[in-house]
């Protein structure tokens, strides 16, 4: 017990109440057990710990590896009979023999314990089989106890009919101190532990108030820290520089955060792979763009005008389409109404609306300026863009008078349109 | 002393999770009428159907198996009993193949059913059909989940069974037990007039005294603990520390305010879960300090605990949806909505707030869709909506006063959230 504890810091309290809760070997325990917390608190962890270091009878099973009834039942038998090969089993009757007859063979008077992960995906299989398990105690007779983790809590998981409650219990997340204990308690062999706990005090108190996960900041930490040693490893500064260590590291850490969540594929292999680096460089992250990069999609003259027609089409009202491609339309009369209007140019915040294929071609027209005559090879070029998911095909009616809506984001627009000298923004209506 | 409280902790385990039967006074009453039946049957050869209708956790299958237990030493023929559950046959054939296996006919051989469907049914009422209500060994059919055998097609196994019930020849008694109050009405007419009507309905009208009485005798170990004198001595130590316990006024406030959410025996049980497993050499009794610990998990707000460990920047981004949803009176948002809220804010307020940039604040948003904290509208997703993932519909799931709670119990919150909270408009 001592030993689980020094292995698993900031956890004791969770350690107590599982052992207290499972008792001895023998000893009956809730028939149902359900654990919720965030992702990275340490649930699978701290259970895993106290069944192996306790040297309980468990399976473990995973509900997204298991996506079938029948996966899940026999990764369950498999796992607990002695027999070698599969275990075929179709439903919950022969499960519960199955179970019951494996068990029995064993002759074991310990409990045994089911866990099993991520099991809100139970909720969308068979509506019979979560409140099944949930009595399996009940229903093969033998001393079980199933234990379920997730993050959600309990009331996400309440169906129509009444379900058994299991006994619930709640893993909190880490505090600031906590997670530096965790934190250096995780920190590579060598180093010095006052040390590693100055540095990632220092790191916290730049992430923490962004962010919480476990995972993440660990990540973080571990990438930048040879970053934060080179000054002491090439031994221009020592350990108590702290200023210096600290005007070093930061340019790195606010660069991590610019990349807070998105694990590139450069980080932590910036000094392994030097000509990795230099594609790597080509890519400018710093903008954040949401494009798959522009540099990669070579599109056709023309289909860059039909998307960039599509995108004016799905984020224009067609009444303003008069106003833009008319020639000598003529001013537009201010009315109430229209002033009214005005105000509430939003439509890049509601999203791209559905547009059929005459209007998007009448603008491409117009926008073009030479005369292009429609051909076959034109209207492939759509369905070309459609194909690589820049438009969207809608509703039913394909042949007599198909709709389309325009999927890309405005950096990724003006981009393209730059490259062809068209002036999207000006026939934009939400900038005028 | 160890053995002692090792002693102590196998017999209130066995009262809370096994199937000790002592502790049930909620359903002596009811044992009666269900003795009387199922006497009637096995003596006079009566066939019988009956229906136990009460809401989880109020004591149907035990008092089934109480009962049972009893009469089988007291009959004078041997009751063939054939348990069928609804989680578990989930198919009239998979019913139909067990309940030859448990009665042991002809066409089984060690656990395997021959025949089809069609087959083994015609066997059944065959071997049913065969005896007299003299001769025949009685057969008591009971059927877990009753609600749910409804559900299989045509009700095939519903209407035999009761078939034979009112034909009168094997005796046999169905018994069904549910926590579905309008049973009646799922089963088919051909069914339900096969039926007798009879239902037995477990209704608990404790008031709060008894509840406080139930908690007393669960914890009060009896004469039968007594091995040595060891025993003896805690014996008495224990039980009068269980007296102090039920008159302590705290005490009795928490089982109260569990009383007036669930009257059922499982609630009381769920509270005494923790002060049982605590025990061990270092602390031998239930102390108040226990039971409040205990009720403090069992009371907590749930989605209270999510919101207390989500980042900073998910807390804006729900702060964000909050105002949203009051300006637009309950209209679903999209991301892009959520993501221009949030700009408005922090360019207030740079200093507080890292200029967080689009994608990782989608990541933020994402990671909320998982918490389940808000939900797209729809359900159905076409490519379409797939592809425009930002431009979702989505509506929030949290109430302003849980999200107010939060906020105020959120660790290190900067007090601008919290103003920007309180405050109507941006």
């Amino acid at each position: 017990e001592n030993m689980a504890k020094n292995s698993l810091p900031a956890r004791n309290r969770q350690i107590e109440q599982l052992t207290n809760l499972f008792g001895e070997k023998h000893h009956h325990t809730v028939e149902s057990l359900y654990i919720y917390g965030h992702t990275g608190s340490g649930k699978s962890c701290v259970l895993n710990h106290v069944l192996v270091g306790n040297d309980l009878f468990h399976v473990v099973v995973n509900c997204i590896e298991c996506y079938t009834t029948n996966l899940l039942f026999s990764t369950i038998l498999e796992a607990l009979s002695f027999e070698e090969g599969r275990i075929r089993c179709d439903n919950m009757n022969d499960f519960v023999r199955c179970l019951r007859k494996i068990v029995e063979e064993r002759e074991v008077e310990e409990t045994l314990y089911i866990v099993f992960e991520n099991c809100e995906r139970l909720r969308d299989k068979d509506p019979i089989l979560l409140p099944a398990l949930l009595n399996l105690k009940e229903l093969t007779g033998l001393n079980l106890c199933a234990i379920f983790v997730s993050e959600l809590p309990w009331e996400k998981f309440y169906n129509g009919t009444a379900i058994r409650d299991p006994y619930v219990m709640f893993f909190p997340d880490y505090s600031k101190d906590e997670l530096v204990e965790v934190l250096c308690h995780l920190r590579p062999q060598e180093t010095d532990l006052e040390f590693y706990k100055q540095y990632v005090g220092l790191v916290l108190s730049m992430f923490f108030f962004a962010f919480r996960d476990l995972r993440e900041l660990r990540h973080l930490v571990e990438i930048n820290f040879s970053f934060y040693e080179q000054p002491i490893v090439d031994g221009k500064l020592t350990k108590d520089d702290k200023h210096k260590l600290w005007k070093n590291i930061e340019p790195h850490l606010t660069s991590s955060l610019q990349k807070l969540l998105m694990r590139e594929a450069c980080n932590g292999r910036q000094s392994n792979e030097p000509e990795l680096t230099e594609s790597i460089k080509a890519y400018d992250l710093s903008k954040g763009n949401t494009v798959k990069s522009q540099n990669l999609v070579e599109l056709p003259f023309y289909s860059k005008f039909l998307l960039i027609s599509s995108y004016i089409a799905s984020y224009n009202p067609s009444s303003t389409d008069r106003r833009f491609f008319l020639k000598h339309a003529g001013r537009m009369r201010k009315t109430a109404r229209s002033m009214k209007k005005d105000d509430h140019k939003n439509c890049h915040l509601r999203g791209p609306h559905s547009f059929p294929l005459d209007r998007m071609m009448a603008i491409f027209y117009s926008i073009v300026d030479e005369v292009v005559p429609p051909s076959a090879g034109l209207f492939s070029q759509i369905s070309s863009l459609v194909s690589l998911h820049l438009l969207a095909q809608l509703g039913q009616d394909q042949l007599d008078m198909p709709k389309y809506k325009c999927t890309v984001s405005l950096d990724f627009i003006t981009a393209i349109s730059k490259t062809v000298n068209f002036d999207v923004i000006r026939y934009l209506y939400d900038f005028v | 002393m160890n053995q002692v409280l090792l002693d102590v902790q196998s017999v209130l385990r066995n009262r809370l999770f096994g199937n000790e039967t002592k502790c049930r006074p909620d359903i002596e009453k009811f044992q009666q009428d269900l003795k009387d039946l199922i006497t009637r049957s096995v003596e006079y050869g009566e066939s019988n159907s009956l229906l136990v209708i009460g809401s989880k956790g109020s004591g149907k299958t035990t008092l089934l198996r109480t009962t049972v237990d009893l009469l089988q030493k007291k009959l004078s023929k041997t009751l063939i009993i054939v348990r069928l559950n609804g989680y578990m046959q989930t198919d009239d054939r998979i019913a139909l193949a067990e309940i030859t296996r448990q009665l042991h006919l002809e066409n089984t051989l060690g656990d395997k059913v021959f025949g089809s469907f069609s087959e083994t049914l015609q066997f059944l009422l065959e071997a049913l059909r065969g005896g007299s209500s003299h001769s025949s060994q009685p057969i008591l059919f009971i059927l877990e989940e009753f609600d749910l055998f409804t559900q299989h097609k045509n009700q095939t196994l519903l209407y035999n069974l009761f078939d034979l019930a009112m034909a009168g020849l094997t005796p046999l008694v169905v018994v069904g037990l549910t926590c579905r109050l309008d049973v009646i009405e799922l089963m088919e007419k051909r069914v339900k007039s096969r039926f007798s009507h009879r239902q037995l309905y477990i209704c608990n009208q404790w008031t709060a005294e008894n509840y406080l009485q139930a908690f007393s005798d669960m914890l009060l170990l009896d004469a039968g603990f007594c091995k040595t004198t060891k025993h003896k001595s805690f014996l008495e130590r224990w039980n009068s520390n269980v007296v102090e316990l039920s008159n302590n006024a705290s005490v009795q406030d928490i089982l109260k305010r569990q009383f007036s959410i669930s009257k059922e025996m499982p609630s009381l049980q769920c509270l005494l879960v923790q002060p049982i497993c605590k025990l061990n050499v270092n602390h031998q009794f239930i102390t108040a300090a226990d039971i409040a610990d205990s009720a403090r998990n069992v009371f907590s707000d749930p989605k209270a605990n999510i919101l207390h460990g989500v980042s900073v920047l998910e807390l804006c981004l729900i702060i964000a949806m909050n105002h949203l949803t009051n300006i637009y009176a309950g209209e679903s948002f999209n991301f892009h909505m959520v993501y221009n809220e949030f700009l408005k804010f922090t360019q207030k307020k740079l200093h507080i707030l890292q200029k967080h940039n689009k994608p990782v604040v989608l990541k933020a948003f994402e990671h909320l869709m998982e918490l389940e904290l808000i939900k797209p509208k729809e359900t159905t997703l076409s490519l379409a909506s797939k592809l425009l993932k930002e431009y979702q519909p989505t509506i929030l799931l949290l109430e302003e006063q849980q999200l107010k709670e939060a906020v105020y119990r959120y660790p290190g919150c900067p007090t601008e959230l919290q103003q920007w909270l309180e405050s109507s408009t941006v």
